[in-house]
């Protein structure tokens, strides 16, 4: 390859003759000759082959989509891409030198304080990697609090979210044991609940809403059969618009997944792990906290606190491995928090809960479904049973270029036929009409 | 060179949060559909103009220094300039607008970009198998843990002990545990791995091996063959920490190396932006014999269609949900695709070139403890500034004054005052020279001025103890410990 004038002048600068100079220490045996991939592409020639490659892609815009399961399609207001597009804060790294970050730092220090308000909880740190990561975490974190080695996992909780936390649970030699729900409301099954407890239990994980769609109700029994045991809520953030939060509840621990602000779906990530607790377990959490301090002159500023925690210093006894996070997006999500403010974000959440409303109705009036199938409240999910197989309802939706909820029948066979349905603020009523006239073809 | 960070009073967005009065309080139950038992009494999330929030976001982007405000030479974490052209396309709907769980029919371009990026990371790491499912570096290591363990586990062995080298990073050692394994430390001997101590340390309860190569001093670990055999001999495994990967492309790879599982954290050699701590993305390439461990689902060709496999009895599962940070996997194919084989391989080479270039001018002026010949990055030592009265980080501080951000310091742990620089291959040889000037510049300068440094940054040094003492986490907490003190001062 030839090198650059400036290249040799600065090779020559050290008293070296070609660039092969630099590479004498790596052994023969071990040296390979280039890389056998195709020659670079000028960006225009890259912009047209992606996006004729990408076109396969059928999106949400072209093809509406009621699925959910955890990653949602939510509007997201351009100046939230105009802030998240800065490149001073795109192109930095972790804020290691604060004086310089200070941009970053305040931003995921208002992150922290939105999440925090939204979950009412002391302390939410600056991100995991997402909501399936962050409940692996706060299996571990549980443990971390009490000792004990069985942590209780609601089944109305995500397969996606449930087989990460099995995986961090075996590696810290925890048990995961399942805690059923109840059939006709879709909400914790307290007896279950009771009979699974022992001292061996650190905690228990439920979720409001939960992945099946219902909201909550029995947070204050749940409360009381845990005593001491750790309570860890999964939550989704948007619905704390309106529901009551999880620390009102007496939460210990709190996950969920921030994508719903201000970042798109993009197949189901980068997204943000929200992970919360009560200020006495902080020394116990992992991941990065922003901490509001002062500088010599007495000005207000934000530094990366309490990291004696974290593994570049306490190495294999930090409280976690992690170390980049979602950083950009957990400023997107403040950004986001910030445009719609209090006002917007109650009312997106109420059209969501109107959809559900409005959709489910229609679904239910067509002779072979029902929806929403559990009979607690819901926010802007539900389970829709029928009498044709789900996959066969899945398929025929499909071909109308309409993609319907999520069928269900793999990892919850005890429903039946069912898919799971979501909708947000971004259907039209067109939407809702192409769904039901598509439904009501199948019959 | 002179520099000054902007400076703007930007007040914390909640303080302009007013309590809402009474009876304004939105209908939480939205016409009763939720029970009223069950929605909050408030939300204290203030209300602000679009023109206010632009106007506070674009104020605080000046009060930080990202890559694309100048040089960045953070030692190992590869602070390279990225092409717009990886930003903007995962702002397109085919990338933006999809969805995790569509029918695999539907997205046939997302499937075919993830296969045919496992293919090229397969290629530049000189693996069989590559998963994009870890997030970031850190849950890479984690993921390939996992394999391990499943590794000895399918062979009824049970090993508990992981092996890494002191110069390795806290990731390391804090994901091995995380697996469960003990971690043994063992010294280093000239800067590079002790053999003697590595075959001392190593027994039948040995699972693994975990390095980078070049190190973390950026030297390259000649004795890696010789390492893998004494590993693989013992029936252990040999882990490639892919965070010094910007500096070997198509100069010899970790298969090549014989390397058994490897990460590749894509943030840092493909040109993925870091994002002020992420997201990041941290794929995990194995050779033939521990692909049945990976992750599901696979990404599978059925002819010229692509499909997802979840039939994997022996992987370890999933170690997220869906397929990754799939807008990250974009960025990096981009970029890949971008430069080409032949692009790779110079961005190393140059890569190298620059940091040997800084190297040679900076060790007449600061210690350079190991050798001379370094790969993308070195480790220099700031013992002489003792003499003055200063510290590394006083150095490291004054460097942000004139517009750089600090190279890595206090790591390596084996380099008293370590200094690491990394200056990667974007960086042009005017601005390496005048990194150069300016250090001497600093050198020379009245140590008082680096010992109350920064002064051209948006605020002066911090009081880190008090944010840890104080434990402010957000403004509900700020406003707590505000009434707190108010009530104790009356």
């Amino acid at each position: 390859m030839g090198l650059s004038k400036c290249s040799l002048e600065m090779l020559q600068e050290m008293g070296l003759k070609s660039v092969e100079d630099l590479f004498t220490d790596i052994p023969k045996e071990v040296r390979t000759n280039g890389l056998r991939l195709p020659d670079g592409m000028s960006e225009l020639e890259l912009r047209r082959e992606l996006g004729s490659m990408l076109a396969a892609n059928r999106t949400a815009d072209s093809h509406p989509s009621f699925l959910g399961a955890g990653i949602y399609n939510h509007f997201i207001p351009a100046a939230v891409r105009t802030i998240m597009g800065r490149s001073e804060f795109i192109t930095s790294y972790t804020p290691y030198q604060p004086e310089i970050s200070q941009g970053m730092l305040q931003a995921l220090f208002e992150y922290q304080s939105y999440m925090a308000e939204l979950t009412a909880m002391d302390v939410v740190n600056s991100s995991m990697y997402d909501a399936s990561t962050a409940l692996g975490e706060a299996a571990l974190m549980s443990n971390r609090i009490n000792g004990a080695k069985k942590f209780l996992v609601s089944r109305a909780v995500s397969p996606e979210r449930r087989d990460v936390a099995r995986l961090y649970a075996k590696g810290a030699g925890i048990e995961l044991v399942e805690v059923g729900y109840d059939r006709p409301t879709g909400t914790v099954d307290l007896e279950d609940l009771r009979s699974k407890l022992s001292p061996e239990v650190s905690g228990f994980y439920f979720e409001t809403p939960n992945f099946l769609g219902p909201i909550e109700p029995h947070w204050k029994d749940i409360r009381e059969i845990l005593g001491q045991k750790t309570m860890v809520v999964g939550t989704n953030p948007m619905a704390l618009a309106l529901l009551r939060p999880p620390g009102d509840m007496g939460a210990d621990i709190v996950i969920g997944e921030a994508q719903v602000f201000g970042a798109p779906m993009s197949l189901g990530g980068p997204t943000v792990g929200v992970l919360g607790c009560k200020s006495e377990h902080v020394r116990k959490m992992p991941g990065r906290i922003i901490g509001m301090t002062a500088d010599l002159d007495g000005r207000t500023a934000f530094c990366m606190t309490l990291q004696t925690r974290e593994q570049h210093i306490r190495r294999s006894k930090a409280t976690s491995n992690i170390c980049s996070n979602e950083a950009l997006l957990a400023l997107g999500a403040a950004a986001y928090l910030a445009v719609v403010g209090r006002t917007g974000l109650q009312e997106i959440a109420a059209k969501n809960v109107g959809n559900m409303k409005a959709l489910s109705a229609r679904i239910t009036k067509i002779s072979g479904f029902r929806a929403p199938h559990f009979s607690a409240a819901h926010f802007n999910e539900f389970v829709v049973t029928s009498d044709e197989k789900a996959s066969e309802v899945d398929r025929a939706l499909l071909s109308k270029g309409i993609q319907g909820g999520h069928v269900l029948t793999k990892h919850f066979p005890e429903l039946g036929n069912a898919a799971l349905y979501a909708t947000t603020e971004m259907h039209t009523k067109e939407d809702h009409d192409r769904l039901i006239e598509a439904l009501e073809g199948i019959r | 060179m002179k520099y000054h960070q902007a400076v703007h009073d930007v007040p914390v967005l909640f303080e302009a949060c007013e309590k809402p009065q009474p009876g304004t309080m939105f209908d939480a139950t939205v016409g009763g559909a939720i029970p009223k038992e069950l929605v909050r009494e408030d939300l204290r999330i203030p209300d602000l103009p679009e023109r206010d929030v632009v106007k506070h976001f674009v104020n605080l982007s000046q009060m930080n220094f990202g890559v694309d405000n100048g040089l960045y030479p953070l030692g190992s974490c590869t602070m390279k300039y990225n092409p717009k052209l990886c930003d903007e396309v995962v702002s397109w709907p085919s990338i933006a607008n999809i969805h995790p769980l569509q029918d695999p029919s539907t997205i046939q371009g997302a499937l075919r970009l993830m296969y045919e990026l496992e293919r090229m990371l397969c290629e530049i790491g000189g693996v069989d198998a590559v998963t994009l499912q870890p997030a970031a570096g850190a849950h890479g290591e984690y993921t390939g843990v996992h394999i391990v363990r499943a590794y000895h586990e399918s062979r009824g062995e049970t090993r508990n002990e992981v092996i890494l080298p002191d110069t390795a990073h806290g990731t390391n050692p804090a994901s091995a545990a995380m697996v469960g394994y003990d971690v043994l430390e063992i010294p280093s001997k000239e800067g590079c791995v002790d053999i003697e101590a590595l075959k001392a340390a190593i027994s039948k309860d040995t699972a693994a091996f975990m390095l980078t190569n070049p190190n973390t001093l950026g030297l390259f670990e000649k004795d890696v063959r010789e390492i893998a055999g004494v590993l693989h001999d013992a029936g252990a495994l040999l882990y490639y920490d892919g965070a010094n990967l910007n500096a070997i492309m198509g100069k010899t790879s970790p298969g090549k190396m014989d390397f058994d599982i490897v990460h590749f954290n894509l943030h840092k050699t493909f040109a993925t932006p870091h994002g002020g701590g992420g997201p990041g993305a941290g794929p995990v390439g194995v050779n033939r014999r521990l692909e049945e461990f990976l992750p599901v689902p696979r990404i599978i060709k059925e002819g010229d269609r692509f499909a997802l496999d979840y039939d994997r009895p022996k992987s370890i599962g999933k170690v997220r949900a869906h397929f990754g940070n799939f807008g990250v996997l974009a960025r990096a194919y981009t970029y890949i695709k971008m430069q080409g084989g032949n692009g790779l391989t110079a961005a190393s080479e140059n890569a190298v070139l620059n940091s040997n270039y800084l190297r040679h001018h900076l060790s007449k002026d600061l210690e350079l403890p190991y050798g001379q010949l370094r790969k993308h990055e070195f480790v220099l030592s700031g013992r002489p500034l003792k003499a003055k009265g200063l510290r590394t980080l006083d150095f490291a501080k004054r460097l942000l004054d004139y517009g750089f951000h600090a190279p890595t310091i206090y790591f390596p742990l084996i380099v008293e005052e370590a200094i690491m620089i990394e200056p990667t291959e974007t960086e042009s040889r005017d601005t390496l020279d005048t990194f150069v000037e300016v250090c001497r510049k600093i050198l020379a300068e009245d140590p008082e001025l680096l010992k109350s440094a920064p002064h051209n940054t948006a605020v002066r040094r911090l009081d880190e103890a008090r944010a840890a003492r104080e434990m402010i986490f957000s403004w509900r907490a700020y406003e707590k410990k505000a009434a707190k003190d108010q009530a104790g001062s009356v």
